[in-house]
């Protein structure tokens, strides 16, 4: 399978300051990509990027094949995007989320027509389809929001934090819908600094000022940095100056 | 007993929040209260800290009422809620004399005792708390709530949007504390920080499930359990969720974790059973559970 994300020196500073300094990294097909960084390590810059929302001072990244810097607007297109803190209006039933953000993303009347029934029959909500979001149960919920952020079948889906604070069966249940999403060939960027999430990637990149310093599986990270957890591997690199433990 | 939670309900509307929590927290105790978003921590937290009255049951203070002496037990805690509630407009020591101000606190008194975290936040003196970083605010509202030098320090989630690195240092500044002598009560979301407390209450949809040490908790599990990985994580649930021995199975990263019913099965007959399933690079090892494990079977259940 081929790589659906290809990062080649990618840069981007503002004014003397390097928020993101000459990355490079790929992402396969079904691939589900663990994005990890410290508050202020470059993070956010860095999928500004790779999201069409920002452009690169220097370097290359592919997004679906497409240039961010040249074709913002195709990989914008191209990707889906998922928060736990943002995902769908609460005020609007489930039918009319799905229709909105099909809307945005240019589906066409009959698209949207078809598509909204699918997404209900699919999530098993026919009963609950002209209810308020609002009034669903928390995992319900998540995985309407996973099938909105699909609704345009991009190829891949960023997901921010999408599990944090999310009761254990409801996380377990969604990610099985992730890895039901990888098994299909999607691929998947998680961004968060909760390892609870990070140990379901594949593999995992860690951003410190700016640069990824760390790029493997769990279990290879784990290795490398003789970690017990992934904890302990991020903590050992965000902060290599300052022994563990050590408070003041 | 610092501490007394006793029948304690709580609705808003028809979400009853708090159903029937009674636990008690002594002197001295690190006290951690686990459960996801939508548990009833909050609510609990408000209720500890004289913000809303209960509608069943009632909570003592060291031996006060929180609604009936709520003056005399605000000088007595330090509450520091979920979201950031300093002035974003004013500079870190402004926000620190503020409060000190409030609550008729000698800051030269009592700066020993938040001398440890807010020398790490002092080189910043000047700057306004909205422009800090998640870790530097936490701290800084710590700073804020201890300034009064309270018996008990409520923390309602305080490890939120703050990266691991703080967040560690953050639970080594309340072992600091705790040597000290505060009581502390601290809610997380995250099962793994249960670890770090003397003992917790785990909350699940407005009830408590368990209260005891983590580890005794833990001891309690019912089922064997064991980690298993192989080529594809997902069809590898599925199919183990379908064998009739199976208990539970879920993934926690990397591998599933696989709960049986039988304490006679061993992990032979498992692998036995997932080649049958056409299943590679199958691994499989008997393993220890944790406060997770056991808040998912708490979970199975209700």
């Amino acid at each position: 399978m081929g790589n659906v994300i290809q990062v080649q020196a990618l840069t981007r500073t503002f004014g003397d300051f390097t928020a993101v300094n000459k990355i490079s990294f790929e992402v396969r097909q079904g691939e589900i990509f663990g994005f990890l960084g410290a508050n202020g390590a470059g993070k956010t810059t860095a999928l500004k990027m790779l999201t069409g929302l920002l452009m690169p001072s220097s370097g290359t990244a592919l997004v679906a094949g497409y240039d961010v810097a040249r074709y913002p607007e195709e990989v914008k297109r191209t990707i889906g995007y998922m928060s736990q803190r943002f995902s769908l209006y609460e005020d609007l039933t489930v039918r009319e989320n799905i229709r909105f953000f099909g809307g945005i993303y240019g589906l066409s009347t009959s698209q949207l027509r078809e598509k909204t029934a699918q997404v209900i029959e699919q999530l098993g909500l026919e009963q609950q389809a002209g209810l308020l979001v609002r009034s669903l149960p928390l995992g319900w919920r998540q995985k309407l929001a996973f099938a909105v952020a699909q609704i345009h079948e991009p190829k891949v889906v960023f997901l921010d934090e999408p599990t944090s604070g999310v009761d254990p069966l409801t996380r377990r249940q969604f990610w099985e819908g992730i890895y039901e999403a990888s098994a299909r060939g999607i691929t998947l960027m998680v961004t968060t600094h909760y390892m609870e999430e990070a140990e379901y990637c594949h593999r995992i990149s860690i951003m410190v000022d700016g640069r990824i310093d760390a790029l493997d599986t769990p279990a290879a990270l784990r290795q490398q940095f003789k970690a017990v957890d992934m904890d302990e591997v991020f903590r050992k690199l965000a902060r290599p100056d300052q022994p563990v433990g050590h408070v003041d | 007993m610092e501490i007394e939670v006793v029948s304690l309900s709580k609705s808003f509307k028809e979400v009853q929040a708090l159903k029937n929590i009674c636990f008690s927290v002594a002197s001295g105790e690190l006290f951690g209260v686990i459960g996801p978003d939508g548990a009833g921590k909050t609510t609990l937290f408000r209720l500890l800290a004289t913000l809303l009255k209960p509608d069943e049951g009632y909570i003592r203070v060291r031996g006060l009422d929180t609604v009936l002496d709520y003056r005399a037990i605000r000088n007595g805690i330090g509450y520091m809620p979920g979201k950031f509630s300093l002035y974003q407009d004013l500079s870190i020591e402004e926000n620190l004399h503020f409060f000190a101000d409030v609550f008729g606190a000698d800051m030269k008194k009592n700066y020993e005792l938040i001398a440890p975290i807010y020398r790490q936040i002092a080189p910043f003196k000047d700057r306004r708390a909205g422009a800090l970083s998640g870790g530097m605010k936490q701290k800084l509202a710590l700073c804020c709530a201890l300034i009064h030098r309270p018996s008990v320090l409520l923390l309602d989630e305080p490890g939120t949007g703050v990266d691991p690195v703080s967040r560690k240092e953050f639970w080594e500044m309340l072992a600091l504390l705790k040597k000290q002598g505060l009581t502390i009560l601290v809610s997380t979301p995250n099962m793994d920080e249960a670890a770090l407390c003397d003992r917790v209450a785990l909350l699940q949809q407005g009830r408590v499930v368990a209260i005891d040490r983590p580890s005794a908790i833990i001891e309690r599990y019912p089922y064997p359990l064991f980690a298993v990985r192989s080529k594809e994580m997902h069809r590898l649930i599925m199919d183990l969720r379908e064998w009739e021995p199976v208990q539970g199975c879920y993934g926690f990263g990397e591998y599933a974790h696989l709960s049986l019913h039988t304490a006679s099965r061993r992990p032979s007959e498992i692998a036995a059973y997932l080649e049958q399933c056409g299943h590679e690079a199958v691994e499989i090892k008997s393993i220890a559970p944790g406060i997770e494990d056991c808040y998912i079977a708490f979970e199975q259940q209700a």
